[in-house]
């Protein structure tokens, strides 16, 4: 045993440098210079400055534009906090929650009558889901057309063409990426 | 349950089952030292280890220096892994200059002995404590030698199997270093580049300062993620670069990014199945092993799926959609991903609880009772189900063991397994470590859900360890239950409401993490040593069988017989009620009645 001490402390220190160090910078080189704007966070920018990354979910709560999921990263979409709420199926307080955003949201888009969509009312996995089913995205089209004071089935027609569909048909689900949405929706409809 | 769901399920299992056979191969042509492809760049840089590292590759060991070589290269690790996290604020590649002062003694040992076992238990969250110089330093490299280590004493243990009065298994350093160069560094590689192609970050950069679309400030952490996140799921490791693991979308960014992590952790497992066949000079045994992981595995995804897109009544009676539609997901989505739904979410689920990794792409903690249960039944049953790379397989041979003994019980002949007599040396082995592993789960959750300490103190400042809980009821004892048996079996998701970060939890689910993998791996070597040194018995008429249906569901009946007898009591507390109250509208609120001893 004690004789296996050397070797394994000078494996340990090759090991750190050949996977901790080489292949870590490796694997950058060879990213920034294939993948550059992947490697760098996929980060968009609208009218001159970097407004976020496509990936990353932001908190949305004004009328004109696509309010996405409740976030449990800090105080919404923190993106230094990720992560879920935590609570569990019987938990009192997700009832709780869930019934006051489905209340909240119904007392803002009035036509929203019958049962909501899921994923509209339930935290994410990682408090930064970049997107919305798009029956929850169209859910809220009267009411953005409202605020922008244009017609609901121009806002309609604009999601339905930012849905992206199942990979290959079955990987994923269909869903709207909320943050190039509402780019979209400023860039169409600007706010007068 | 939709179409694509099952498509998806069945297109799955339908890839690893092609890539078994390849990846077997290739896995036996590595260990026992025949020429590969990669031989013209790797060879050379191992020689060099060898050179350097002081290993002499013709020299083989016997269980007891094998054991030892393992020992001391854990020890050796934990020491360089501590010591990097300690002193993180001292060394370079650190922009958000995080400190010691979050890298509190037990923080930094948990975390350590996490890395070190293959567990990858998170109780850090990783942008906000760690350094990127500790992340690849620190992290990535036990990602790559904990999952080598696991994979090196698997192919030990076959070759205690395989050959016939022979006194030594291998040599753990060469073992080591030909399955970190020759699998995992170009499998890493390969799957870095990919993730990086489909929007997983890799870069040095400080954290991002943006002001978003409304005017607030988001910071978005950057840092080398897709290198290690690659290894991440190939070793079957799981511990995420982020706090939400690989649901958060910088480590996942896509559906076909969360199929190809799923492909991942699945790979080595699966193909050591048939590299175990090859070795022992009969595939079908190998394919054996392989039919009763599956039929465990599809059995677990076609309880959770079913269970998680049902939802539960109370989502049902808020209003909300329980059933899926054309345009939106349905079920229970509460801690899941859009891009990744329910069938996808519950697949990973079953997959990384079946293996010992331990990635989530969903917050297990919010799944349905039953959802919840498949997870943590599947890790108390001991990740035999494909399972941790190497561990998954000398997991499964302790129940072959079993199974054979057990079957020769009720005939009344000595059993034997791959021409090898099972004595009693070979069955204390699998009992100590099938012991050890249930003591320490059961132990240390009972005693966690009774210990109280005064409120502020060090050992646990919110008072009583039930008060770090984030749910009351059943599901609470849920959660004291999933973290020890995450720890035990090296696995590291989690009910991850809990707050695990506190001395109690550290040192508790760092023992935990201890006895699961050298309490598992030693009787396991030990076991091997004996076999390795017996003579083979000719198979007769009266030889039971081992590559056959009956064999196959005997081992099915041993595993889960084991785990039901020993794990039942607690699931019935936890889980089980939980999901008959929550099924007549039962909530609760968080409980918080300090009862128990006082230490």
């Amino acid at each position: 045993m004690i004789r296996q001490i050397a070797p394994a402390f000078r494996m340990t220190l090759l090991f750190t440098v050949l996977t901790g160090l080489l292949y870590p910078a490796a694997v950058t080189a060879l990213c920034q210079a294939l993948f550059p704007r992947q490697a760098n966070g996929s980060m968009v920018t609208a009218s001159g400055r970097t407004i976020g990354s496509s990936l990353i979910g932001q908190d949305f709560r004004r009328p004109e534009y696509l309010n996405g999921r409740p976030s449990a990263a800090g105080a919404g979409y923190d993106a230094t906090a990720s992560g879920g709420s935590n609570y569990g199926p019987a938990s009192r307080k997700l009832m709780d929650r869930i019934e006051g955003s489905a209340a909240a949201f119904r007392k803002a888009n009035p036509q929203a009558t019958g049962a909501l969509p899921a994923d509209l009312v339930t935290a994410s996995a990682s408090g930064l889901d970049p997107h919305l089913s798009p029956a929850s995205a169209l859910l809220q089209a009267g009411r953005i057309a409202a605020a922008r004071g244009v017609d609901a089935g121009a806002v309609r027609s604009l999601i339905e063409a930012h849905v992206e569909e199942p990979t290959l048909g079955f990987l994923g689900e269909p869903r709207v990426n909320v943050l190039e949405t509402n780019l979209a929706l400023d860039r169409q409809f600007p706010k007068r | 349950m939709t179409p694509q769901g099952v498509v998806l399920i069945a297109v799955y299992f339908g890839l690893l089952l092609l890539l078994t056979k390849p990846m077997g191969l290739f896995l036996n042509r590595v260990f026992s030292g025949q020429r590969t492809l990669l031989h013209p760049v790797l060879r050379p840089v191992e020689k060099l280890i060898y050179r350097l590292g002081g290993v002499r590759e013709d020299v083989e060991q016997r269980w007891t220096q094998y054991s030892a070589s393992l020992i001391a290269f854990s020890l050796a690790s934990f020491v360089v892994a501590y010591l990097l996290q300690r002193l993180q604020g001292r060394l370079p590649l650190n922009p958000q200059g995080f400190g010691t002062a979050v890298m509190t003694p037990d923080l930094a040992f948990n975390t350590a002995v996490s890395f070190v076992t293959n567990t990858n238990w998170q109780a850090y969250t990783g942008e906000a404590t760690l350094s990127y110089l500790v992340q690849m330093a620190a992290l990535t490299v036990q990602n790559f030698v904990s999952a080598a280590a696991g994979v090196a004493v698997a192919v030990a243990v076959v070759r205690g199997f395989a050959r016939q009065q022979a006194h030594s298994i291998g040599n753990f350093w060469v073992d080591l270093t030909r399955g970190v160069l020759y699998v995992f560094l170009p499998l890493s590689l390969a799957g870095a580049l990919f993730l990086c192609s489909r929007g997983v970050i890799q870069n040095f950069h400080p954290y991002e300062h943006v002001r978003t679309v409304e005017g607030a400030e988001q910071v978005i952490p950057q840092g080398p993620v897709a290198s290690q996140e690659a290894i991440k799921m190939i070793g079957t490791n799981g511990g995420g670069f982020f706090n939400a693991n690989s649901s958060h979308p910088f480590e996942n960014p896509t559906p076909l990014t969360n199929f190809v992590q799923m492909l991942m952790i699945f790979l080595i497992p699966a193909g050591l199945t048939y590299t175990f066949g090859a070795m022992v000079g009969d595939t079908r045994q190998g394919w054996a092993l392989f039919a009763a992981m599956s039929i465990l595995f599809l059995a677990g995804v076609f309880i959770a799926y079913p269970a998680e897109q049902a939802g539960t009544p109370a989502l049902q009676k808020a209003g909300i959609e329980t059933a899926a539609g054309p345009a939106q997901p349905g079920g229970n989505m509460e801690g899941k991903e859009v891009r990744f739904g329910i069938a996808a979410s519950a697949l990973f689920a079953v997959i990384t609880t079946d293996a010992s990794c331990g990635a989530v792409n969903s917050m297990h903690d919010s799944y349905t009772p039953l959802g919840g249960l498949v997870p943590l039944f599947n890790i108390q049953l001991g990740e035999v189900v494909f399972g941790g790379t190497g561990a998954g397989l000398y997991g499964m041979l302790l129940f072959a063991i079993l199974a054979v003994f057990i079957a020769g019980l009720m005939v009344g002949r000595t059993p034997e397994y791959l021409g090898k007599k099972i004595e009693q040396k070979e069955v204390k082995m699998a009992m100590l470590a099938l012991i050890a592993a249930a003591a320490s789960i059961l132990v240390f959750a009972g005693l966690t859900a009774a210990v109280s300490f005064a409120k502020g103190s060090y050992w646990n400042p919110p008072g009583a360890a039930v008060a770090n809980l984030n749910n009351g009821g059943p599901h609470g004892l849920g959660e004291i239950l999933y973290a020890f048996s995450s720890a035990t079996g090296n696995n590291g998701s989690a009910f991850a409401g809990i707050n695990a970060n506190t001395p109690w939890y550290n040192l508790t689910t760092g023992f935990a993490m201890l006895i699961g993998r050298f309490l598992f791996i030693i009787p396991m070597l030990a076991a091997a040593g004996s076999l390795a040194a017996k003579k083979k018995v000719p198979a007769t008429s009266g030889t039971f069988p081992t590559h056959g249906g009956l064999f196959v569901g005997l081992l099915i009946g041993t595993v889960i017989i084991v785990g039901a007898l020993t794990f039942f009591p607690a699931l019935a507390l936890g889980p089980i009620v939980e999901h008959f109250l929550l099924r007549d509208g039962k909530l609760f609120s968080f409980l918080m009645m300090a009862t128990g001893v006082s230490l």
